[in-house]
């Protein structure tokens, strides 16, 4: 067979063409994300709203009301009940992001087990991209497309808040309410991205892009081109593997991510491991020859 | 007389059991520069929060220009250096992009800066002497550039009210005369500028006058008086003049 047909066969196919759509709209949305994630100290908090918006999903399916909603309500309830339990005991922030989040899913957990309905529980955790129906991908489309535009056009606060709150305050901005923003956008992420790929995966999609891009730059605008494109063609690369070797999708994607980022840790130019030992040679070297 | 610049009036802030200012008073004038001198834990932090408006005080009142902290942060009036060890060193920014973020007051919601604010962020960067760094990633720069960088934020801001949290901590002698010199500037053209610092030598050049805080503003008045041994005896607890404290 020859490299074409090797790209071209599993689309013929429906489900991979839905699940190639879910993929790389779930991988553009949570890697722009992630690029603020990864600055503000919120990788912790990314993973406690992804997983606790679950139970949020579950009551909303059982309510009839749109999933959005009920992640939003519970990726709050989330975020207030560690800020309560972190600001009034001794117990501290990593400790009291474990115990809400944790709590929440299983409470996900619980409910998805009450539900009658076809929804699997290794779906949820793990995915099933290779199942996401047609209307699904609509919705993924739809609210991707919203969380991505509310990112970019707010980018230039999102940025100031991540790197400088107090002087967004200063300046008559609320670090509040931008910090709600980004944690509201996170849960409507984590929503999108949840049905169709799973808790695993969302997670390592809004830490591994961003953290990635982040040792290859110094610009942030270029962050949020690296980003997004690194994890787009790890997401492609990963379905595309998982078809061959009929290997978990999910997983599969979260794999390839996971060698990006060690490929890039290891060999980025400026703050790679062995990089950094390479260009100072190279550097000392040109200095000889001059 | 003019407006004051800051009025801050019997403030008290209290972390739990700690009492961070206990009725701390303090007026500033536009085109004055106010040192403010205290050991660490004294409330300097503390007060600069409780002025910008990002603490509550369990009592007492803060007036900027005659407008409330709100009022004043909305029409951009207040400018902040923070500490170095409140800024992240390897977040992907340039110099060019902080002094660019002073003029986010000035610009709509989605911050796209107009010609005005890229002339007032190059005409900042001049002044600063950091033209020729204006795209390097901030972390980049020595203690002095940094602090410069930062300086550059508040006068592209145009900032009439300037905070600056120790900015001679960690700088070199030349990047502190170009600080000074810089401060003295914005003066001259009306800003108001607390600094707090803990380099009490270069003190009289750079204030007018100096405020011992602990907890409460000890004293208030010009440089050389309130740098006397015996006035930082209060402010700092030593027994500078070998007299025992308790008696």
């Amino acid at each position: 067979m020859n490299p074409i047909d090797l790209l071209l066969e599993p689309l013929s196919y429906g489900f991979m063409l839905n699940a190639l759509a879910t993929a790389v709209t779930a991988a553009t949305v949570c890697a722009v994300l992630s690029c603020w994630l990864v600055l503000i100290g919120w990788s912790l908090m990314g993973d406690a709203v992804s997983h606790a918006v679950l139970p949020g999903v579950v009551l909303a399916y059982m309510f009839s009301v749109p999933f959005a909603i009920g992640a939003l309500l519970f990726g709050f309830l989330a975020v207030g009940l560690i800020g309560a339990v972190r600001d009034t005991s001794r117990i501290k922030e990593d400790a009291a992001i474990g115990i809400v989040f944790s709590t929440l899913f299983a409470l996900g957990l619980v409910l998805i087990s009450v539900t009658p309905s076809e929804t699997d529980l290794g779906h949820i955790i793990f995915g099933n991209l290779l199942g996401v129906s047609k209307e699904e991908v609509l919705q993924i489309l739809i609210l991707g497309a919203l969380a991505l535009a509310a990112l970019l056009l707010w980018r230039r606060d999102f940025t100031l808040f991540a790197f400088d709150a107090t002087h967004a305050h200063a300046i008559g901005l609320n670090p509040r309410l931008l910090g709600a923003a980004l944690l509201g956008l996170l849960a409507l992420t984590s929503v999108v991205a949840l049905q169709a790929v799973g808790v695993i995966l969302v997670v390592a999609m809004l830490i591994i892009p961003g953290a990635t891009a982040h040792l290859l730059t110094d610009r942030f605008g270029r962050m949020l081109l690296i980003a997004p494109a690194i994890s787009v063609v790890c997401a492609i690369i990963g379905l595309y593997a998982s078809y061959y070797l009929d290997t978990a999708s999910g997983g599969m994607i979260v794999l390839v991510q996971g060698a990006a980022f060690a490929l890039v840790y290891l060999f980025a130019p400026a703050q790679g491991l062995v990089g950094r030992k390479i260009s100072a040679s190279v550097r000392r070297r040109s200095a000889k020859a001059v | 007389m003019s407006v004051p610049a800051i009025e801050a009036n019997g403030l008290t802030v209290r972390y739990g059991e700690v009492l961070a200012l206990d009725e701390a008073s303090l007026t500033l004038h536009p085109s004055r520069i106010c040192g403010l001198v205290g050991m660490n834990g004294s409330g300097k932090s503390t007060l600069f929060k409780a002025i910008m408006g990002l603490l509550k005080p369990e009592s007492g009142t803060v007036r900027i220009n005659g407008d409330t902290p709100a009022k004043a942060r909305k029409s951009a009036a207040i400018g902040y250096v923070p500490q170095s060890e409140d800024v992240d060193w390897s977040f992907p920014v340039s110099v060019h992009d902080v002094v660019m973020m002073g003029r986010y007051g000035h610009m709509g919601f989605t911050r796209r800066p107009a010609k005005a604010d890229k002339l007032a962020v190059a005409e900042a960067l001049e002044r600063v002497e950091l033209t020729d760094y204006a795209h390097r990633q901030i972390g980049q720069l020595s203690g002095g550039q940094k602090k410069r960088a930062f300086v550059a934020r508040g006068i592209a801001q145009e900032a009439t009210v300037l905070l600056l949290d120790e900015p001679f901590a960690g700088v070199d002698k030349r990047s502190e005369a170009t600080i000074t010199r810089l401060l003295r500037e914005q003066a001259s053209a009306g800003a108001a500028i607390l600094v707090s610092t803990h380099d009490l030598h270069a003190l009289p050049a750079l204030a007018d006058e100096a405020v011992l805080l602990m907890q409460k503003v000890l004293m208030h008045g010009d440089p050389q008086t309130v740098l006397r041994p015996e006035n930082l005896a209060l402010a700092f607890g030593l027994d500078v003049l070998g007299r025992d404290e308790n008696s």
